[in-house]
Order: C-alpha cells, then sequence, then structure tokens
C-alpha cells in the first residue's frame, strides 16, 4: 500500500485537468531490471498535435505501449479522458508501427482498415455493408481508395503506412497515438498524413506521435516532449525545442544536434 | 520403496544406465545448437522422417543390419532438411508448417515401406515408438575380452562423433547460430553447418532408436539444453550443462523406472518414458531455480523493483 | 480508361454492394446448428446397416500386389461396401474440419501445436484408462478416454504458454519440451498399464496408433459432431480469428481477449486431435492439420477462399486415401491419405493460381522478355534517331555492331532477341556487307511509343523527384493512368520544349511515317 505522506502532492496528480485526453502519473516500466521509462508524468491539452521525440531506446515506443496496456506497468496509472484505458477504449486510435505485422498475411487493404470497425460490431457478427462502407470512406480520406481490394504486401510502404491510418480513423477517436508514423515513407504520403493530422486537429482531435526526424519537429507539432528514459520538457514547440532541452535529452550522442540548431535557424529565419 | 532394487545388478541396470547415459550425452552435445536457432521442433521432423530411411534400408538389404541404417537414416535426415528449406525458400511456406508438411509426409511413406517389409523383418511397432532399453545387456558382442552390449558401442561411437564435430567446428557453429548473415558474409557457410547439424541429428536419432525409441530422442535433444539455458549466458558452459543434465536424467530415470510404480504398488515401467519424465522434471527445476534467469529470482526481482519505485523520493 | 480516381472508387462501391458473405454466412450457421442437432439419425440411415464384408484392409502377410479389378473399382466408388463407407465418412468429415482449422494456426504460425498437443494426450488416455480399469470397468470406455486425452492436452497447451511467458526460452522449445516431456510420461504410463496383465495394453495402443479401417459408426458420428462444432466455431469466430492472426497486438489494444481467443482456437485444435487420434492415428491428424491449409493457400489471397479450399483438399485427400486404401490391400490408410495430401500440396505449390512456384516464375520470366523486348526497341530508335533524318522515315538500316555498343549485352543474346523480334514483325533484318537491322512499320510505331514513355517517366523523376517513387507503380504503359491528364500535358510540354535528350516531332506523334 502506498504511505500518501512518503510522495510529493505532485506525482498524485492533484494539478491535472479531469478531462484531459490523456493524463499520466508516475509511470514506471522496466524489462527485467532494466528500467525504461522511469517516473513520467505528463499531461496532454486536447486539440493538438503532439510529437515525442527523443534517442533510440528512449522509451517511447514504450509509453505509448504502455498506456495501451500492453505493457506491464511496475507503477503508476494513466487516465484517457478521466477514466480509465478500459473504459474510454473507444474514443483511442492506436496506429503501431509498420513493423509489428506480417504483411504477407491474405487480406486486402479494406480488410485491415475494417478490422478497425470490429469491437463496434461486436462478437461473432459479419462484417456488414455499412462498415466496409465505412472503411471506404477512410481508405479515400487517406487517398488510397482505388487500392482498397489489393493485397497488402503489393502495396508499397508509403500506401502501408497510409492503411494503418485508416484504421485509426474509421473507429473516429478523439485521441490518436501513433508509433512512427512517417517512418520510411515518401515524401509525397508524408505530406498527405500531415494534411490529415491537420484536419484532425482542425476538429478537436488530439494526435500523440512518436517521431524520429528532428528536423521537421517545428513543422508539424503544436507542442513536443523530448523524453529520455524520463521526460526532459513538455510544452509548445516554440519554447521547448530548444537547443538546451535537446542537449539535456540527446547527451553526447546527437550527431544531429548541429543539424537541428540549423534546421531551427532556418525556421525561426523563414519565419521573420 | 527400497525392496524394488533388490533386484538391482549392476551387470545389467549398469549396462542400461550407461546406454541412456550415452544416448543422452550425445543428444544433449547437439541439443544447445537446436534451441538457440529456434529449431528444435526439426529435432522430432527428422526423428519421425528417419522411418523411411530405416525401411528402405530394410527392403534393399533384408536385414536389421546396423551401417545401412545409419546410411539410410543420414540421407533422409539430410533430405528432410533439405526439402523443408526448399518449401519454405520457394513456397513461401511458414518454417513450421514447412516442417510438418515433409515429415508427415515422409513419415507416411516410411510406413507404406514397413508394412510391405514387415513380414519379411520383424518390426514391434511398439519398439519404433518406445525403444526397448531394457534388453540392452542382452546382446553383447566382445570387445578387449569384455562383454559390451551392441547398443552402448554404437551410442559411444556416435557420442564421440558428436563430440569431435562440436569441438571441431565450434566457432563456426557458434557464429552461424548467432549470425548466419554476418557468417556468410565472413566465408563461413551457414548453409553447411545446417546440413551438418541435421546430419548428426539423424544419426544421433537413429543410434538412439533402438535404445530409447524415435520420440524420446527429442526428450534429450531438447529438454538437458532447454535446461542448461535456463542456467547460464554462455554456449560452452550451456553445452557442457546440457550433457550433465542429460546423463543425470538417464540414470535418474531408470532408477525411477524402477522404484516409483512400486510406489504404487505396480512392477516396473518402461526406462525410455521415466528418461524423459526425469529430464522434464530436472528442467522445471532448473526454470524455476536458475540463478539469473529463473522465474522465481525474476519474480523477487520485480517486487523489490517495484517496492524500490513507490518507496524512492523523488 | 477511368483517370479519375473518384470513378474508380464508384465501381468499387458497386462491387461492395452486392456481398454475399453475410448472406453465405447465415447459410453454413444454419447448417451446421442443423448438423449438431440431429447428427444421430439421419447419419446412421446414411451409413446403412451393418453387412459382413468379404474383404480384409489390413493383410499384413498378403504381399502380393494385385491391380484392382474393375468391379472392385466401382464397389468401393459407389460406397456399396459398409465399412468402406463408413471409413470414407469419417475421414472426409475430419478432414474438412481440420483443412479449416488449419487455416488460422498456420496463418498464427502455430501449425505445429497440433504435433505437440497430440503427443501432449497421451499420458492423460493412459491415466484415464488405469483409473477406470481399476474403478472397475474395462478401461476402453471413450467417453472416458477421450475426457483423458483433453484434459491432458490442456495441461500441455497451459505448460507451453507459461513456458513462452515466463522463461526466455521461445515457443518452439516449449512445444518440443512439453511433447517429448508428456509424450515420455504416456509412455511410462502405458509401462504401467502393461503390467497389469494381458490384453489391457492392446486396446489402449491401438487407441494410440488409430485403426482407421476398423472406424465403426459411432466413430463417424463422433466425428460428424466435432467437425460440425470445429467448422461453427471457426465460422462464428471468423473475424476475431482473423484479427489475432494478422495483428494480436492491435487486437489487444482494441480490447480483444486475445489471450481468449487464443485458448478457443488451441482448444480447437485438441479437440479435433483427441478425436482424430482415435480414429486415424497421430501422424494422420498432424498431417490434416497443416497440409491441406498450407496447399490452400497457394490459390488465394483472400481468407475466406482459403478456408473452403483447405476444407475442399482436406476432404479429397481423405477421400482418395481412404479410397485408395480400400482398394490396395497392404497400404495402411493413414498413410495413404496423409501422402494424397502431399501430392496435392505439391501440386497446389507448383501450380498455384496465385503464388505457386511455376506462376511466379512464369510471370518473372514474361516480364524479363517484355523489359529485353523494350530494350532492344529503344536502342534501335535511339540508333535511328541519331542519324540525319527527313521527314521521319528511318532509312538507313543500322548495323548490328553498332547496337551491339549500345547497352551491355553478349552477342548472342543480341542476336536472339532480335530474331524473336524479327518472328513478331517489328524488325527485318538484312545481310549486307555486315548484317543491318531496320524497323518495319509497326516496329517503328511500337519503338517510338515505348521510347516517349520511357521519356516522359524520367522527365517525371526528374522534375517531381520528391513524390516520384510512390507513383512508379507497374507498368510504364499506364503513365496515363497513374499521372492524370494534367501532368500529362505538363510533361509532354515539357518534353516538347526541353527535348531531354534531343528528339524530333516524330517522337510524340504515333502517326505513321511514310515508309
Amino acid at each position: 500500500m502506498l504511505n500518501n505522506h512518503s510522495i510529493p502532492a505532485r506525482t498524485r496528480g492533484a494539478d491535472h485537468s479531469p478531462e484531459s485526453p490523456l493524463s499520466i502519473h508516475d509511470l514506471t516500466v522496466a524489462y527485467d531490471r532494466k528500467p525504461v521509462l522511469w517516473d513520467v508524468d505528463l499531461e496532454v491539452s486536447a486539440g493538438k498535435l503532439i510529437g515525442i521525440v527523443g534517442p533510440n531506446g528512449a522509451g517511447k515506443s514504450t509509453l505509448i505501449k504502455a498506456v495501451l496496456d500492453l505493457l506491464p506497468r511496475a507503477s503508476g496509472h494513466v487516465n484517457i479522458f478521466g477514466k480509465s484505458y478500459k473504459e474510454s477504449r473507444a474514443r483511442v486510435g492506436y496506429v503501431p508501427q509498420r513493423e509489428s505485422v506480417d504483411w504477407d498475411f491474405p487480406v486486402s487493404a479494406l480488410d485491415v482498415v475494417a478490422m478497425g470497425r470490429y469491437r463496434k460490431i461486436g462478437w461473432c457478427r459479419p462484417v456488414t455493408r455499412s462498415h466496409k462502407n465505412a472503411a471506404m470512406e477512410a481508405l479515400d480520406r487517406v487517398g488510397i481508395a482505388n487500392l482498397a481490394h489489393r493485397q497488402i504486401s503489393q502495396l508499397s510502404g508509403g500506401q502501408q503506412q497510409r492503411a494503418f491510418l485508416a484504421r485509426a480513423l474509421v473507429q473516429d477517436a478523439d485521441l490518436y497515438l501513433m508509433d512512427e508514423p512517417f517512418a520510411a515513407v515518401d515524401a509525397a504520403t508524408e505530406t498527405a498524413i500531415v494534411g490529415l493530422l491537420q484536419n484532425l486537429r482542425e476538429r478537436g482531435k488530439t494526435c500523440l506521435i512518436v517521431h524520429h526526424d528532428l528536423q521537421t519537429v517545428r513543422e508539424y507539432f503544436d507542442e513536443v516532449i523530448l523524453m529520455n528514459m524520463r521526460v526532459v520538457a513538455h510544452g509548445p514547440t516554440e519554447t521547448t525545442f530548444t537547443e538546451e532541452n535537446l542537449r539535456k535529452t540527446y547527451g553526447g550522442k546527437l550527431t544531429l544536434l548541429g543539424e537541428a540548431a540549423e534546421a531551427n535557424a532556418r525556421q525561426s529565419a523563414g519565419k521573420h | 520403496m527400497l525392496e524394488s532394487l533388490e533386484s538391482w545388478s549392476w551387470a545389467l541396470d549398469g549396462w542400461i544406465i550407461a546406454a541412456g547415459a550415452l544416448c543422452a550425452a550425445a543428444s544433449a552435445l547437439l541439443g544447445p545448437y537446436l534451441v538457440l536457432r529456434k529449431m528444435s521442433m526439426m529435432g522430432d521432423a527428422i526423428s519421425h522422417a528417419v522411418l523411411p530411411g530405416i525401411a528402405i534400408a530394410f527392403l534393399v538389404t533384408e536385414s536389421r543390419a546396423s551401417l545401412p541404417m545409419f546410411i539410410g537414416a543420414a540421407i533422409v535426415g539430410l533430405l528432410t532438411a533439405i526439402f523443408t528449406e526448399w518449401i519454405r525458400r520457394f513456397g513461401k511456406v511458414d518454417e513450421g508448417a514447412s516442417m510438418g508438411v515433409v515429415f508427415t509426409g515422409l513419415f507416411a511413406l516410411g510406413l507404406v515401406l514397413v508394412v510391405q517389409a514387415a513380414d519379411k523383418v520383424d518390426l514391434d511397432p511398439g519398439c519404433v515408438l518406445y525403444g526397448a532399453i531394457e534388453l540392452t545387456p542382452l546382446d553383447t558382442t566382445t570387445v578387449l575380452g569384455y562383454d559390451v552390449p551392441r547398443v552402448v558401442i554404437t551410442l559411444g561411437a556416435v557420442a564421440l562423433l558428436n563430440l569431435t564435430c562440436v569441438l571441431l567446428f565450434y566457432k563456426e557453429l557458434k557464429i552461424t547460430s548467432f549470425d548466419p548473415a554476418l557468417a556468410t558474409t565472413l566465408g563461413i557457410s551457414s548453409r553447411l553447418m545446417h546440413y551438418l547439424l541435421m546430419t548428426l541429428v539423424a544419426i544421433t536419432a537413429v543410434a538412439s532408436f533402438e535404445a530409447v525409441g524415435n520420440i524420446l530422442v527429442v526428450a534429450m535433444l531438447i529438454v538437458p539444453a532447454a535446461a542448461a539455458y535456463m542456467l547460464t549466458d554462455r554456449l560452452s558452459v550451456m553445452i557442457f550443462l546440457s550433457v550433465i543434465i542429460g546423463i543425470a536424467s538417464a540414470a535418474l530415470g531408470h532408477l525411477s523406472a524402477i522404484m516409483v510404480p512400486a510406489i504404487f504398488g505396480f512392477g516396473s515401467t518402461i526406462t525410455a518414458g521415466m528418461m524423459a519424465l526425469s529430464a522434464g522434471v530436472l528442467f522445471v527445476v532448473a526454470a524455476l531455480c536458475g540463478p539469473r534467469h529463473g522465474i522465481i529470482i525474476k519474480l523477487i526481482q520485480r517486487r523489490r523493483f517495484a517496492a524500490k519505485c513507490l518507496g524512492a523520493p523523488h | 480508361m477511368p483517370d479519375n480516381p473518384r470513378e474508380n472508387t464508384d465501381r468499387i462501391y458497386l462491387f461492395v454492394c452486392f456481398d454475399p458473405m453475410p448472406l453465405l454466412r447465415k447459410i453454413i450457421l444454419s447448417l451446421m446448428l442443423w448438423l449438431l442437432a440431429v447428427s444421430g439419425s439421419p447419419l446412421s440411415a446414411a451409413l446403412g446397416h451393418d453387412h459382413p464384408t468379404a474383404t480384409r484392409y489390413e493383410s499384413i502377410t498378403d504381399r502380393s500386389f494385385a491391380w484392382p479389378t474393375v468391379d472392385e473399382w466401382v464397389r468401393v466408388l459407389t460406397l456399396r461396401d459398409y465399412n468402406t463407407r463408413v471409413v470414407l465418412v469419417g475421414t472426409t468429415l475430419l478432414g474438412i474440419a481440420a483443412g479449416i482449422l488449419g487455416c488460422f494456426t498456420l496463418l498464427r504460425k502455430r501449425a505445429l501445436m497440433g504435433d505437440a498437443l497430440s503427443h501432449a494426450t497421451l499420458p492423460g488416455i493412459g491415466i484415464a484408462f488405469m483409473l477406470a480399469v481399476m474403478t472397475g470397468g474395462t478401461g476402453k470406455s471413450l467417453p472416458i478416454l477421450l475426457l483423458g486425452a483433453a484434459v491432458s492436452g490442456v495441461l500441455g497447451l497451459a505448460m507451453i504458454l507459461l513456458i513462452r511467458n515466463l522463461t526466455r526460452l521461445k515457443e518452439d522449445t516449449a512445444l518440443g519440451i512439453i511433447l517429448s516431456v508428456f509424450f515420455g510420461a504416456g509412455v511410462a504410463v502405458l509401462g504401467v498399464v502393461q503390467s497389469m496383465g494381458k490384453g489391457h495394453a492392446a486396446g489402449l495402443e491401438s487407441f494410440i496408433n488409430g485403426k482407421t479401417a476398423s472406424m465403426v459408426a459411432s466413430d463417424a458420428q463422433l466425428i460428424a459432431c466435432v467437425a460440425a462444432l470445429v467448422v461453427f466455431f471457426c465460422v462464428a469466430l471468423f473475424k476475431e480469428f482473423r484479427l489475432i492472426c494478422f495483428d494480436a497486438e492491435y487486437a489487444k489494444s482494441q480490447g480483444w481477449p486475445t489471450i481468449l481467443l487464443d485458448v478457443v482456437m488451441m482448444s480447437l485444435v485438441i479437440v479435433v486431435t483427441v478425436i482424430g487420434l482415435q480414429a486415424v492415428g497421430l501422424i494422420l491428424i498432424i498431417a490434416l492439420l497443416i497440409v491441406p491449409a498450407a496447399a490452400a493457400r497457394f490459390w488465394t489471397e483472400r481468407l475466406v477462399v482459403m478456408l473452403m479450399i483447405a476444407g475442399l483438399l482436406g476432404a479429397a485427400s481423405s477421400l482418395i486415401g481412404a479410397s485408395l486404401s480400400a482398394l490396395l490391400p497392404n497400404f495402411p490408410s493413414g498413410a495413404m491419405i496423409v501422402l494424397t495430401a502431399t501430392v496435392f500440396f505439391l501440386i497446389s505449390m507448383f501450380l498455384g493460381a496465385e503464388r505457386g512456384v511455376f506462376i511466379r516464375w512464369a510471370n518473372r520470366w514474361k516480364f524479363e522478355q517484355k523489359v529485353r523486348r523494350q530494350h532492344l526497341l529503344r536502342a534501335v530508335f535511339e540508333l535511328v534517331e541519331g542519324d540525319e533524318i527527313g521527314a521521319g522515315t528511318p532509312a538507313y538500316p543500322i548495323s548490328f555492331q553498332d547496337l551491339l555498343a549500345m547497352r551491355s549485352w553478349s552477342a548472342r543474346r543480341l542476336s536472339r532477341e532480335v530474331g524473336r523480334a524479327v518472328r513478331d514483325g517489328l524488325i527485318i533484318e538484312t545481310y549486307a556487307a555486315d548484317r543491318k537491322i531496320n524497323f518495319t512499320q509497326q516496329g517503328f510505331r511500337e519503338a517510338a511509343l515505348v521510347v516517349r514513355q520511357h521519356r516522359l517517366w524520367e522527365l517525371y523523376l526528374i522534375t517531381h523527384a520528391d513524390i516520384a517513387p510512390s507513383h512508379v507503380d507497374r507498368d510504364a504503359d499506364t503513365i496515363e493512368h497513374v499521372l492524370g491528364p494534367d501532368m500529362m500535358a505538363e510533361l509532354e510540354a515539357l518534353l516538347f520544349t526541353t527535348g531531354v535528350p534531343a528528339s524530333p516531332h516524330k517522337v510524340e506523334t504515333q502517326a505513321l511515317p511514310g515508309h
């Protein structure tokens, strides 16, 4: 049992708003004896595009999976729209990494997208025409409606990523968690995804996105979370994505630090 | 319970344990590689698939002579590995399924051939399944003036062969088990090592045939190696421990085959079965109590870690 | 030709409108329920009464191999023989159930789970037998033995999951451990049973090895029930099984109880295995769970079709194999069924419509042929183009040597390619001083098209380097379809003005130059 007096008030989440899309208190996740996430405390505000960046192995994917109850937590808890994940499941859309799946499976792109509706369809009931139409619409929104009946291994990387995205969209969730959606996709797909994300933001949805490319952080995200096993900094991109915070996150490992600084300079020069 | 040991005779039971121990040692030398390469079920596949090789050897030589049997089995064992690889590569079929297709097909072929050969040669199906190690001491030849059971000699030779190969090819087997792609770029043919390993497995399977039958070879191949894997992180130690555990299972198996049924008032049971069961028991012990990877240890560590998280001041 | 993606979508909506699946589902589900409810009497009526049979099917002493007579063929194939009827019906139903269930275990990458679980049932059978005998029964009561087998199988499954989840060992090692240790325990129990008295063990062993040829009506009825159950679950839980086979983690994030679904799937495997074990033996049931499903994969990319083909292949293997065994003495039925299934597999692997080896090789060969043809045409065209030519007539034939120098092809390959083009009426060869090659009218037209395509693509790749890779799809022929009319107009204008490389008008026009 926890002794309340031994834990400072901060981590009791007293100052986390009850209705925020995602509220994480004191989350710690470990593999064997190695901690991967240590003492993560976060609150995410609604209607924003939030990027999570950090070096490899920093626990970014682990964070997403721990929120989704896919990994066991050593401590801490997570609130989504004020309730536990189990209760708010319908309001959360998940876009996992592409490598998590065997693309040789005998399903078409439409089938994959329709999987996002299975929960709504319920146990043992078939996938009816209306659900397939919804899936089709989602495919259309990501721009690959013409590939609906193609088997997924015949899609390019960017098209596969779009199919995954469509699968999350078809749920019409309010909070989207995406794990490296921009990894190894072509520029056209990247532009399309960014457009989609901005559209989601306009509709008041929140997107939490694990991102790997420091160059594009300022351009894509309203807020940024810098992570390295713990949260180094969290806030609006303008004020948080600074060289000092980057140095604290990446330590000496950042060879891209110089490039990131250049990108920053270019962006701010371009803005003025 | 101990009364059942009254009929113990070192001349008989000793040789039985020796045969079992040699079988276990021969298999346990190869086992770690199978476990590390995630080819455990290949051991099962090959031990089923050698049946047609043996049957063909019977049909061709019309006797139960050892050497043709070994050759037949080695060839078929190699073919199993080759066919599985072909189906996996060209058919793009999942690895487990490829193995399943090949070994069931070959086994069915073997069954058909065995039935054809049955009236020419006497084959007891039970023997095929679980061997007859109890009969070991009865079939002896003279070596250096001593009466040594034939099976012991065969198994001893195979164990020696396996030991030689493992020592000779130690680093090649190690690197091809760990990173086959890298090995190939360094000039060490992963494929050659794979087929070498599979051939040795086939030979060991046939040699153990008479001692423990064809299913229990799998036990000797996999279970001691898995137990050793729970106890150490170093390959050489793993191989060594695997052999020790295998020999221990053999001894324990024979003892319990005599003693355990007596507890319930039955006569002694089939040794081979108890050997496999003993190996299983030893595995469970290793899995639970292993010093670094054991389940109990990990549970304790997790509790301690969680307590540390909660209690630590920020 | 639709150049508007919207039109494509409309077409697909049309296709989606008529969806036979829900109706098909309802039909299958109702059929299954009916079968479950009434499998008793119709089946025994169909099987008929017990007639004494003249032929024995497993004569080991008779080594003579005689081709069956026509009469015998007819008798077997028209199911006039009671025993044959029972065996065929039983094994066919088993084949269907195992084939369908096998698709899911194959895609879940658990093909050998059936192997491990079938071996794991042995100790349960033995202990159940012993308990039955010790409490005074004969010990050969089927329900008790099956219960023992099921309990043992479930225990084995639980241990596999425990080993896989709690230790650093992978699933294949867990399977190997359970398979061998449980089987060893079973053998030990068998040894005890043997020492219990004569006659007991013999019944037990035949239970384990299966005696297909001596299947009786009640066996077949039991198989029918189980088969109906399995198919029912597979149809009812179709989308759930498909989801966990494809993306188990996503399923978990969606709240599906993946472990429960896995357990249901594996329990179905245990049920099929246990029933199949006592009917047809260990190896056969493993084979039926793997081979038809693996064979079906080669014929389609759609899961529903794959299930149906697998069921069909399972049924066909059983039917043909059991019939062959009935016709030819000395060939055990289990083995014949497995061999038939394997033959089907090999045929599927090579000739399968979607993924068969021959098909893939044929496609690749055709593609390479097309590429070689295009290279030839382009090379000849570019040589011709280089000459000073008037209003579009490639008057001067070019020499073979010049052509040879254009690309890195060998003389032999080039002349083979040229010969092929000559046969197709695209090129004329003249043997003046050295070999000369010239276009025919048709050849010129085709070459012009190919070169135009190629140059437009090149331009596109240069000017739109960033987004090009996602659009370079399939054939160059469809460049208009992929890029849309606006982009095409822009590129053609660019081609015309920049002329990359310098190209006369005739490249763009498709009008025939006078010859």
